[in-house]
């Protein structure tokens, strides 16, 4: 028997938010969390997670997993249960709207800030904007980015700054948009990251890299963006 | 652009790059002084005092405290800027902090350069 507890809240129905502990029967299969989820909702309907793809590419489910972010739906319990005890609650720092369920916008509107599309004022080609092979290359661990939030919750800088600090996630993208040979925006970029909060608040602690669930490094891109910055002003 | 008028300098970029450089100049700093302290265990006052008055010692010195100062500066407002969420309270904690840190380094100045 595996013991859930998980942060349950309704803001209609409930004073504060509280856990609440389930007994589940795994059949001692070693089941995704998600399986668990969907197993707890047929005992209690109004259990509420989000969740789309069950296979690690929407980024809807990501939640706080025995004190870990990271996407149910590809999370074996075998790699985070222990003594049979499995807790889980919201990703951290951003308002919860009911259960498992939290409100993004925030973390979007970091998104949104880092102008996360191409910009080219060039005349467009014919066809299409082509790229080598190695141009494309530097693409890569940058646009695999599934937005699933887990990176930017687990930072104390987004934290304590949410609406100042871009955050870990924000932050690769605007590097995903910086390396990308086809844009040309590279100087209003950087200009708009070049103050304290940005993208300085970031303090290397790597928290991003030790739990997004699609291998991705952050803290690698924020780098990259500060040397841009540096060469850029001296 | 977030917009700042209480950090160190022009950017977060100078900010940044004066805590690194202040850092390194810091840690160079404090293993001199480590490793002067342990090859002159029997040092007097005269010598001390030598090695105060000496330029390019006064130099390295006043680098050292101004970099304390800038580095206090930049990691305390950061902290506030973390931490203290009412207005008020940041404000006041970094005007102590400024008054503070301008304190001690000119103060630091005297003790240097009356030695
Ligand atoms: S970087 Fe990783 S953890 Fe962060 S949002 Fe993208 S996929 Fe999720
Ligand atoms: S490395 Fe930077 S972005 Fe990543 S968790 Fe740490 S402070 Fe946040
Ligand atoms: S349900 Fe889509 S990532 Fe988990």
């Amino acid at each position: 028997m595996l013991t859930v507890s998980i942060y349950r809240y309704h803001p209609e129905l409930d004073a504060k938010p509280y856990m609440q502990d389930f007994q589940v029967d795994t059949g001692g299969k070693d089941l995704m969390v998600l399986d668990v989820l969907n197993l707890l909702k047929t005992q209690d309907r109004g259990l509420a997670y989000r969740r789309s793809c069950r296979e690690g590419v929407c980024g809807s489910d990501g939640m706080n997993i025995n004190g870990t972010n990271g996407l149910a739906c590809i999370t074996p319990l075998s790699s985070c249960v222990k003594n049979d005890k499995l807790v889980l609650r919201p990703l951290p720092a951003l308002p919860v709207i009911r259960d498992l369920v939290i409100d993004m916008d925030q973390f979007y509107k970091q998104y949104e800030k880092v102008k996360p599309f191409l910009l080219n004022n060039t005349p467009a080609p014919a066809i299409e904007r082509l790229q080598s092979p190695a141009e494309r290359e530097k693409l890569d661990g940058l646009y695999e980015c599934i937005l699933c939030a887990c990176c930017s919750t687990a930072c104390p800088s987004f934290w304590w700054n949410p609406d100042r600090f871009i955050g870990p996630a924000g932050l690769l993208q605007a590097y995903r948009f910086l390396a990308d040979s086809r844009d040309t925006a590279t100087e209003e970029r950087l200009a708009g990251l070049d103050d304290p909060f940005s993208v300085f608040r970031c303090h290397g602690i790597m928290n991003c890299v030790t739990v997004c669930p699609k291998g991705l490094n952050p803290t690698k891109a924020i780098g990259h963006i500060r040397n841009m910055l540096l060469t850029r002003a001296t | 652009m977030v917009t700042s008028v209480t950090n160190f300098g022009r950017s977060g970029l100078s900010d940044w790059l004066v805590q690194r450089v202040s850092a390194v100049i810091l840690g160079a700093y404090a293993i001199f002084m480590v490793a002067y302290l342990l090859l002159n265990t029997q040092i007097d006052f005269g010598q001390w005092q030598a090695l105060f008055s000496n330029t390019s010692m006064r130099i390295f010195s006043l680098m050292a405290l101004l970099s304390l100062g800038a580095h206090c500066w930049i990691g305390l407002w950061s902290i506030s800027t973390d931490y203290l969420k009412h207005f008020a309270v940041r404000f006041v904690f970094q005007m102590v902090v400024g008054l503070l840190m301008f304190i001690y380094t000119i103060w630091g100045v005297q003790l240097l350069w009356g030695l």
